[in-house]
This record gives structure tokens, sequence and C-alpha cells, in this order.
């Protein structure tokens, strides 16, 4: 298994393989919010919508800010919660 | 933080109209270009979209649109310094009906004779295009092959990078309240982060564009849409190579070079309430749909679903042009779901005219009072 030689290079979204040092590039031009860092990054648009990366950038975005993280806004879920089979989704009206 | 109060031109929307134009005008000189967004750059109708690039219309006007659009996406990465994402895969538009095939064809003809080669191919052919594709009930296809999508946030962002790097300034969280105007001549804009005086401003504001325009006293019969859409998780690619598209079917479905697919479609028709709101049916509706054309994408998961506003005009074309009534006032909106495709190349157009040039592409005809005297372009190709 291949670790992390510097703090960097840790992936920090799985699902979309972003480093933290992406995040903190991208911070420092000036993408200040989740929801930027998503749109830019893809941070929180895999199928976990950020479930394991939002604390961690939370806390970056904090850092870099110097607001507390409880008032940095988390960005938006959406449904659904968990992912869905198309034709689990497709049968469903068929009864 | 200290605002410039004052600037050559103020931008109104940080999507890709207003971020191709204000890049497109730092780039030809005026380096005073101030771009106003209420939210984030990118946080509305752009980044809502459903990032399709098309040349296959119905009308002159998007024909010649639609591929100096595509010629301009495909120098996109050279020019602005970023990758945007681009994927020319083709459109493979199906038709389900005799009229809508032979208007198709129709359309076709006008495409051919403008220098886009549209095709019309046969069920075999659109499967070798697209493996797996189900379409029995068609009754035809055409396919053009420079056709295809790139990443709507991505080509945003090489817009406001490049324009940052010319001297543009961004103001996020800065909602414009008035426009200024004084003796049919725009003379700035009030914000809720104070007032900035410029002779230009520019309408870009999306699905809010006819209120902007009514603070300027002018009025546009604009008015938007709310449509939906979905994303599945990535899977291999390949699933779906060229953006599938209908417009009797109602829906379009592509997959991002990432492996996600991507399709929207409206089966309750279209609320007109700003809302940014999701519904069950429709999650129902694109996944029938879904397995309906591409049978093989049954165990593919639905990520997310979500919302944006087309800006709509009456015949479906946008609004490109500077105001009679308020000198200096200019609008770029109403692209009724394309004003991300066309962004690269209206913003290099209304940059022109700003500037006092021609623009390489006549715009006249897309000026607002066409509405007036009642000489519309009706474009038949929308979904």
């Amino acid at each position: 298994m291949a670790v992390a030689e510097k703090d960097e290079e840790i992936i920090i979204c799985r699902c979309e393989e972003v480093t933290l040092g992406e995040i903190r590039e991208w911070i420092n031009k000036g993408y200040e919010t989740f929801d930027e860092l998503k749109r830019v990054l893809r941070v929180g648009m895999g199928p976990c919508q950020g479930r394991g990366c939002r604390e961690i950038i939370l806390r970056e975005l904090s850092a870099k800010t110097g607001r507390p993280v409880s008032e940095i806004h988390p960005g938006t879920f959406r449904p659904p919660s968990k992912p869905i089979k198309l034709s689990l989704l497709a049968e469903i009206g068929d009864g | 933080m200290t605002l410039k109060r004052t600037a050559e031109v103020v931008v109104i929307g940080a999507g890709i109209q207003g971020c191709s134009i204000a890049y497109n005008i730092a780039k030809s000189g005026l380096r005073n270009v101030v771009v106003l967004e209420k939210d984030t750059i990118c946080s509305g109708s752009t980044g809502r979209c459903g990032a399709g690039i098309r040349a296959q219309w119905g009308t002159e006007m998007n024909c010649r649109f639609g591929l100096a659009a595509i010629e301009k996406f495909e120098r996109l990465q050279e020019e602005l310094g970023m990758d945007c994402d681009l994927h020319q895969g083709g459109y493979l538009v199906v038709a389900y009906r005799d009229s809508e095939f032979e208007r198709l064809k129709e359309s076709m003809r006008l495409q051919n004779s403008l220098g886009i080669n549209t095709r019309v191919v046969s069920y075999a052919e659109a499967r070798e295009i697209c493996p797996g594709l189900s379409a029995e009930d068609a009754v035809g296809f055409t396919f053009h092959d420079r056709d295809g999508h790139a990443d709507p946030f991505l080509t945003t962002f090489a817009y406001t990078e490049a324009a940052r790097r010319l001297g543009v300034k961004f103001l996020r969280f800065t909602e414009v309240k008035a426009i200024k105007a004084v003796a049919g001549r725009v003379k700035g804009v009030e914000t809720n982060r104070g007032d900035f005086d410029a002779p230009v401003v520019v309408n870009a504001a999306g699905g809010y564009a006819q209120h902007v325009a009514k603070m300027a006293g002018v009025d546009i019969p604009n008015f938007s849409e709310r449509h939906e859409i979905l994303i599945t998780e990535p899977v291999e690619p390949g699933v779906c190579p060229p953006m599938l598209i209908s417009f009797s079917g109602n829906f379009y479905i592509q997959q991002r070079p990432n492996g996600s697919m991507i399709g929207g479609c409206s089966p309750e028709g279209h609320p007109q309430d700003y809302g940014l709101g999701t519904s069950w049916n429709f999650l129902e509706a694109m996944s029938r749909t879904f397995v309906k054309l591409l049978p093989r994408a049954r165990g593919i998961r639905v990520a997310r679903q979500w919302s944006g506003l087309y800006n709509m005009t009456p015949d479906c074309q946008p609004i490109l042009c500077e105001s009679d009534d308020v000198k200096g006032f200019f609008l770029s909106c109403g692209y009724s779901g394309h004003g991300f495709m066309f962004g690269p190349i209206s913003g290099e157009l209304l940059a022109q005219q700003i500037l006092g040039q021609k623009p390489r592409i006549p715009i006249g005809m897309l000026h607002y009072k066409r509405f007036e005297r009642g000489e519309l372009l009706v474009e038949p190709a929308v979904v």
C-alpha cells in the first residue's frame, strides 16, 4: 500500500481522488467556500456526497479564513441520500 | 477590502456569460472591469446545466453560434490555460415521429449549407455510435460528430482565472439592488456593498435577467423555468459515448469523461416559481428513460439530482444587444437552456459590440425589440 510522504499528498476526497494539496491550492486562490471547492475539484460530488471529506475541508477553510467551523456553510446535500440503482427507481412506479 | 468604486464596465452575473464577456473585454484592453455576483461564481444556471455543446440547430443564427462556439471550445484550453474537460462524442438526435424526422432533415440541410457536417444515420449506425442503444420505436436519427459536452464549472473558472490575470475584479456576495440611469444613459449600479459608477453595465443575470432589466427600466419578455437533472455514480467509459437527445422524447443523456452519466427531462412541465427544488416524479421518469434507452445501465446508481433555471424568451433564442432606451446598458440573457454552450462566442461578440467594434457574427436580429416588432426567430430544437 502506498503511503503519502507529505500531508499535501493525502487523498481527502476518496470518491474523486482529491488531495489535501489540491484543496489548499484552490483555497489559496480564493475558493473559500465548500461549494466553490466542490465546483472546481468535485469534492462532495461523488457517491458519498462529502461524508468522508467535508469535515476535513471545513477545517481547512476555518484555518484559512479564521472563522469557526460552525459558521462555515457545509454546502448542499442533494437527494437521494444514498445512491439508488436506475432499475429500482424505474420499476417502483410499475408496482 | 477596498472596493474600486468606478469601473469602465460593470457586469452583473458571474455565470458563463458574465465571465466570458468580462474576459473578452479585458483581452481587448479595457482592464477596469468589475463582475458582480450575488452568490458565488457559477452558482446559478451555468453550474446547474446539462453541459451539452451542439451545432445541430433549426435556425441559421443558432447554427452559426453553435459552430463558432464549438470552434472556440476546441481551442479553449490553449486560450485560457485551463482544461475544460471537452468531450466530442457527437450528438445523436433521436426522432420518434415522421414529421419530427422530416424537420430534423430540413434542419440538417440548413446545417450542411453552413459547414456543419450533420448526417442521417440508420439504426444500425446509431448502435455503432452508441453500443447498447435500444430505440426500436425511433423513426430516424441525425448525428454531428463535433458536438459534445464540457465541464461548465471548469469552463467558467477558466474564464474567471484568465480574466483575473488581466485585472478583472470579481466580487462575490454582491447583489445589485438598483441601476442608475440619467437621460437615457446608464450611470452605474447600487449594490448591498455600495455603489459603482460605470458608463457600461451588462445584464448577464441568467434566471434573474428580467428583474435586472426592469431595474434599468427595460422590459423584456423573458421568464424562468425550472428544469430537473440527475447524475449517476461514475462507471466505465463507453456506456453512452454520444449525447443522446430527443425533442419529442423530451430527454438528453450523456456520460462525462469521469464516467458519471447525466440525464435531464421534464415530466411535470416547467414551474416558473424560481424554486430550485427536486421531485420524485422526475427521478422515476428519468430512470425509466435511462433503462429503456440503455438497458445495460440498469445497475448504475443515481448519485444526485438537482434543478436549475432556463431563462426563456418567446422564440427560444437569446437577447444579445445594447438597449435603445438606456444607452450603455447591454443584455446577454434569455438563452433558453443553451447559455453555457454559446458562452464562448456570445461573450466575444458582445465584447466586440461594447468596444465599438463590429461583431464578427452579426447580432442585430438578437435585439429584444424583435418581440415588439413580431420578428420572432423561433427555434424548434429545444429540450
